[in-house]
């Protein structure tokens, strides 16, 4: 590496001005932590009132209002259906899109148009359509349709970027000693993707997890973890919320962690059978 | 190795079967098939119902087919609504420049002053990780420092700054763009980086070389480069705040209103054809301000 040259001033100020970014994005979610860890008669602020997992036992009690566990479930389950149709639909398109086709640009644009409308327009225009065919808006039809045109389109532009660096001559080779469409997929293409894909799943479901504007109006009778939380702001006044805030955040990054995991191991077993 | 061609031109030669022809032509229809579909079925047609439903009556119950221009004239002439609209461009022109301030040096600190580049990618999974947990709870988490007993009011007593607790920051206009801006800067960050990290560092050595000044090196290569970036977080960022209504809601205490909290509150009560309206005018501004930053930027490279 080039380190012979000394820093220059503006790498100094440029690194404070990154640490105070990091700090911003870090400083709040540690607020959180540790008033969640407060005792009995703990309150919203600071200073810390004692400390207990009191507020975190609160969150999978009886509460007054909302109800934590089913809703978490509930988001668990759309989260994982949503993760595993948007990983198979957007392999697939990435796989479509190795090509240029007639109408691939067509296809191309509509995809990304899902994100530059406003989110807001997706849940009403859904509920509307739902409304008017007659079938009931529920986390497992609507928002699981309206998180669908949230999470596609990033798996869908990620798998190009994944596609785009691909080197075909490995399945050519697969074909010419003739294995058919099938295996070469899944015996040389699949395990050469594989790390991406998990990669592709953690993003589907995280965006999925954490929806809120595109559920808001058609999650039905029943809420998802997020719109419950939404709620539970405008009545809850005890650290209760700020438990909720840990064990979610403490989920979200256990999920992260396993998926990171599993990421460099695929990666390093690619590069290894590579390799030998 | 190939001994049948097909003839499209640049593309990587693939060995075909003679029998399999029209089985190959119809391959990435069929690939693409599904996730067309939901967009066909959850995007176009839903935003299609929603133009239609924009030309029906209703009334306090439900709403009736028909043709009205009334619930876009009613959008026009009402200086709440006005005042609504303004207020949602002033948040999304308030958040996008603080976004892009932020992002655009720390973008440029992770693509040039981090050389190694396993640190690059640990730095920047390090700013990732907030942003796929709850934005819900990230809006929460301002409330500890924020409030009238919050972190800074506390320190700003303590220092002796101010004697009654400020009340500006929490459930106000400030509160509402921090929070947006911690929400969303990632958008921004991350296509910036993107940019950066591509542009060819000999044209910044060949720059110091001919004696350019660091600002010149920022105004005539940097910026010019990263534009494409810029633009797509932009557009990302516009989006977002355009069609937000949690917090508005949570981070303003209900004092302050933006087009998405207005569909919001119309839905709730019934009001569909009104809701539609503001809808499609909400669409409409949107569309022309990403429009207006595509014709600003190419950003075909990026994509």
């Amino acid at each position: 590496m080039a380190e012979k040259k000394k820093k220059p001033l503006s790498y100094y100020l440029l690194a404070g001005f990154f640490g105070l970014f990091v700090l911003f994005l870090y400083g709040p979610m540690f607020a959180v932590f540790l008033l969640s860890l407060q005792g009995p008669e703990g309150q919203l602020t600071f200073p810390m009132r004692g400390f207990s997992f009191y507020w975190i036992g609160a969150v999978f009690g009886q509460q007054r209002v909302g109800n934590f566990v089913e809703a978490f479930w509930r988001s668990l389950t759309l989260g994982l259906i949503v993760m595993v149709v948007t990983v198979v639909f957007s392999v697939m398109a990435g796989l479509a899109f190795r090509r240029r086709f007639a109408g691939s640009n067509l296809i191309f644009y509509l995809t990304i148009s899902s994100l530059i409308v406003p989110s807001i327009l997706v849940s009403l225009g859904i509920g509307i359509v739902f409304g008017l065919v007659g079938i009931d808006n529920q986390w497992y039809s609507s928002a699981l349709a309206g998180h669908l045109t949230w999470t596609l389109p990033f798996a869908f532009l990620i798998m190009l970027g994944i596609f785009g660096r691909f080197n075909p001559a490995y399945e050519e080779a697969a074909r010419d000693l003739g294995a058919s469409e099938m295996t070469t997929f899944w015996q040389i293409v699949f395990p050469m993707i594989a790390s991406s894909v998990v990669g592709v799943g953690l993003l589907g479901f995280t965006l999925s997890y954490d929806e809120f504007t595109r559920t808001s109006l058609i999650s039905g009778e029943t809420n998802t973890l997020p719109l419950e939380i939404f709620g539970m702001t405008t009545n809850v006044t005890s650290p209760t919320l700020y438990a909720l805030g840990t064990i979610t955040t403490i989920f979200s990054f256990l999920l992260i962690g396993v998926a990171l995991f599993v990421i460099q191991y695929l990666s390093n077993r690619q590069s290894k059978s590579k390799q030998g | 190795m190939a001994v049948t061609q097909l003839p499209t031109s640049g593309e990587p030669t693939r060995s075909r079967r003679a029998k399999g022809v029209n089985w190959k032509a119809l391959q990435p229809y069929l690939l693409s098939a599904p996730q067309t579909l939901v967009f066909l079925l959850f995007l176009v047609i839903p935003i299609a119902a929603i133009v239609v439903v924009s030309f029906w009556n209703f009334n306090g119950f439900a709403m009736f087919p028909g043709f009205t221009l009334n619930n876009y004239l009613g959008i026009f002439t009402s200086k709440v609504y006005l005042a609504t609209y303004l207020n949602t461009f002033k948040f999304a022109f308030l958040v996008w420049l603080v976004c892009l301030s932020i992002s655009y040096p720390v973008a440029y600190f992770l693509s040039f002053h981090i050389k190694n580049p396993k640190l690059q990618t640990i730095w920047f999974l390090i700013c990732t990780v907030p942003f796929l947990t709850s934005n819900i709870i990230r809006m929460i988490s301002w409330i500890p420092f924020l409030g009238r007993e919050g972190l800074i009011n506390q320190a700003l007593m303590g220092l002796g700054l101010t004697k009654q607790p400020i009340e500006i920051f929490l459930f106000s206009d400030f509160s509402v763009v921090l929070a947006m801006v911690h929400l969303y800067a990632l958008f921004m960050v991350a296509p910036i980086f993107n940019s950066m990290i591509r542009i060819d560092r000999n044209l910044v050595s060949a720059a110091e070389d001919a004696g350019a000044s660091p600002f010149q090196i920022q105004k005539e290569i940097i910026v010019p480069l990263a534009a494409p970036g810029i633009a797509i977080g932009s557009i990302f960022v516009v989006t977002l705040v355009m069609g937000e209504f949690a917090t508005m809601r949570i981070m303003s205490g209900g004092k302050s209103s933006s087009v998405g909290y207005l569909i919001k509150n119309q839905l709730d009560s019934l009001q569909y054809p009104l809701a539609a309206a503001n809808a499609i005018v909400l669409l409409i501004i949107t569309l022309t301000i990403v429009f207006a930053i595509l014709r600003a930027v190419d950003i075909r490279k990026e994509l």
